[in-house]
């Protein structure tokens, strides 16, 4: 889908306030990942079959599923690393089915991913990790500086900044590639098992991040996953920035707040829930139950 | 899948990954500092093996060879013998073999712990082509180190030769080097030279195609790194006697 940017202005080349009114509206109705009926499959195992969703602006979808069910062949198909047998899937209003790899590349560019185990790039420092994308798009030292400071901030480890990734914890690299992630601002960001393996106060500070992108900066991300705890804390907490600036994390029971985040669980490549945390906890599908109690 | 499907399958995936690295020559960014980084790293990085292994095979060859000279009256000719076996055959290939060994294996195991460690992926989720990112530098860089260590083992050997003959023989060495120099000729210098291009495309290929293609984690990167130096070796091998006999019909005679 394409916008008529001459809409957006009036006679004298102002813009026309209602027309960026009208043209936020319309991207935020717009869609950040559709799926429709995206079918896929591997010689005669069936990943995929007749897959069909969507996240909206600034929502945070979690992807429950046990191990190949296809959850990650999601994020591979939205990052366009694989295609589809059939079936369409739409960023932002662009269809990537049919997209070669260098379209895809700049589609890419406005997708933050974040890998299970960090998948930092052993090579380069955090800063280097961090600065990766500015360096290859030719971005000024000091701007890049500027930036990964900014994202070391966001992220609580200003001091890891000349580190090797070898030096870093589980936690901190997977945060370091949540930095990485989020350099140039993407408006989608994936999350592949982001705390697998990691203590439970870790776990909860990446989930923490996951809950500040979608209510601060508004990004909509899928959030793949097989702890339920995770799905707690993105169900139920919200982030909202005080008077001093400092982030906070609510509950939001406590004041009328709606959590953007709703649940989806993939089995054997079909979709055998869609809605939000309440519905699952409420369903009497006996697989699901057993998924979130594990008996 | 049957050995001839599987053959021709990685035939396909490898003149599909040079073509892409060619492509990825004419966009930006073209990453000369990596290139940079990969010549030293294998040119440089290389240069005490190449010399060790010139020396010795000039040394050997004369320690073999000169009876059999002396016998038919012939040590003025130790030379040339040396430098022409060093510059057509022997100086392509064992620097070739050698690289595959020491550079082959490190480019197999490297991409394929990116490989295994999703490096890989988060490359090109950030939007960048491992293959002009990795595979492209890395294959300049054998295209352009190759020729340049194969010079520096055939110069060695010729020095290993001398050396020997002199010392364990009392050959003048103003008769070994003036025997060299009668020997060389210019077809045998263009010969010796087109060859390691060769030979650095095919271990460059091959052991960025073995690493990228890694599968099964740690124990996959040790698999990988095997067949990038089993492959590239045997390939080289393949390739001279082709580059032979093809250079043989080109410049006539028995040369090559």
């Amino acid at each position: 889908m394409t916008f008529d940017l001459s809409e957006r202005y009036d006679a004298n080349g102002e813009v026309n306030s209602q027309s960026a009114y009208d043209a936020t509206m319309d991207k935020r109705l717009i869609p950040a990942i559709e799926f429709r009926d995206v079918e896929l499959a591997f010689d005669d195992q069936v990943i995929l079959n007749k897959v069909s969703f969507s996240v909206r602006r600034g929502e945070t979808r979690i992807v429950l599923g046990g191990s190949g069910s296809g959850k990650s062949t999601i994020i591979n198909l939205i990052l366009g690393l694989i295609k589809p047998d059939a079936g369409k899937i739409i960023i932002e209003g662009i269809d990537i089915t049919e997209l070669d790899d260098q379209d895809m590349m700049r589609i890419r560019k406005t997708i933050g991913m974040i890998f299970q185990e960090g998948a930092l790039f052993d090579s380069l420092s955090v800063y280097d990790n961090v600065a990766y994308r500015l360096h290859e798009e030719g971005v000024a030292e000091d701007e890049c500086e500027h930036e990964v400071l900014r994202m070391l901030r966001f992220i609580d480890l200003e001091e890891a900044i000349d580190k090797m990734p070898i030096e870093l914890s589980g936690g901190m690299r997977r945060r370091v590639g949540i930095a990485r992630a989020l350099v140039g601002n993407p408006n989608i960001v994936l999350f592949d098992e982001p705390t697998a393996g990691l203590d439970p106060p870790t776990a909860r500070t990446i989930c923490e991040l996951a809950i500040k992108l979608r209510d601060i900066e508004d990004v909509s991300s899928i959030f793949v996953t097989h702890e339920m705890n995770n799905l707690e804390y993105l169900s139920s907490e919200y982030a909202v920035i005080d008077r001093s600036g400092d982030v906070n994390f609510e509950l939001a029971g406590k004041t009328f707040c709606l959590t953007n985040t709703s649940v989806m669980m993939l089995r054997q490549g079909n979709i055998i829930f869609n809605g939000s945390e309440d519905d699952l906890r409420a369903t009497d599908d006996p697989y699901i139950k057993r998924f979130i109690r594990g008996k | 899948m049957n050995p001839i499907t599987a053959f021709i399958f990685e035939l396909q995936e490898v003149t599909n990954l040079l073509w892409r690295s060619i492509k990825g020559l004419r966009k930006k960014p073209r990453y000369v500092r990596e290139i940079i980084n990969q010549i030293d790293n294998i040119g440089v990085g290389s240069f005490g093996i190449i010399v060790l292994t010139g020396f010795f095979t000039g040394g050997v060859m004369i320690l073999q060879s000169y009876p059999t000279l002396e016998y038919y009256g012939a040590q003025s000719n130790a030379g040339q013998g040396v430098a022409t076996s060093l510059i057509r055959e022997l100086g392509p290939v064992l620097s070739a073999l050698m690289v595959a060994g020491r550079v082959g294996s490190a480019i197999s195991a490297e991409l394929g712990s990116m490989v295994v460690s999703q490096q890989i992926d988060a490359m090109r989720a950030l939007g960048t082509s491992p293959v002009r990112k990795l595979v492209t530098p890395r294959l300049i860089a054998l295209i352009v180190s190759l020729p340049l260590l194969t010079i520096t083992t055939d110069l060695f050997g010729i020095i290993g030769g001398g050396i020997i003959a002199r010392e364990l023989h009392g050959l003048d060495m103003n008769l070994y080097i003036s025997s060299v120099r009668a020997g060389v000729k210019i077809e045998d210098l263009i010969g010796g030279i087109m060859k390691p291009v060769v030979f650095g495309l095919i271990i460059g290929l091959i052991s960025c195609y073995k690493g990228l293609s890694t599968t099964g984690g740690t124990a996959g990167v040790g698999e990988a790194t095997t067949k990038a130096v089993v492959a590239s070796s045997i390939n080289v091998i393949i390739a001279d006697f082709f580059l032979s006999a093809a250079l043989q019909s080109i410049f006539g005679g028995t040369l090559f």
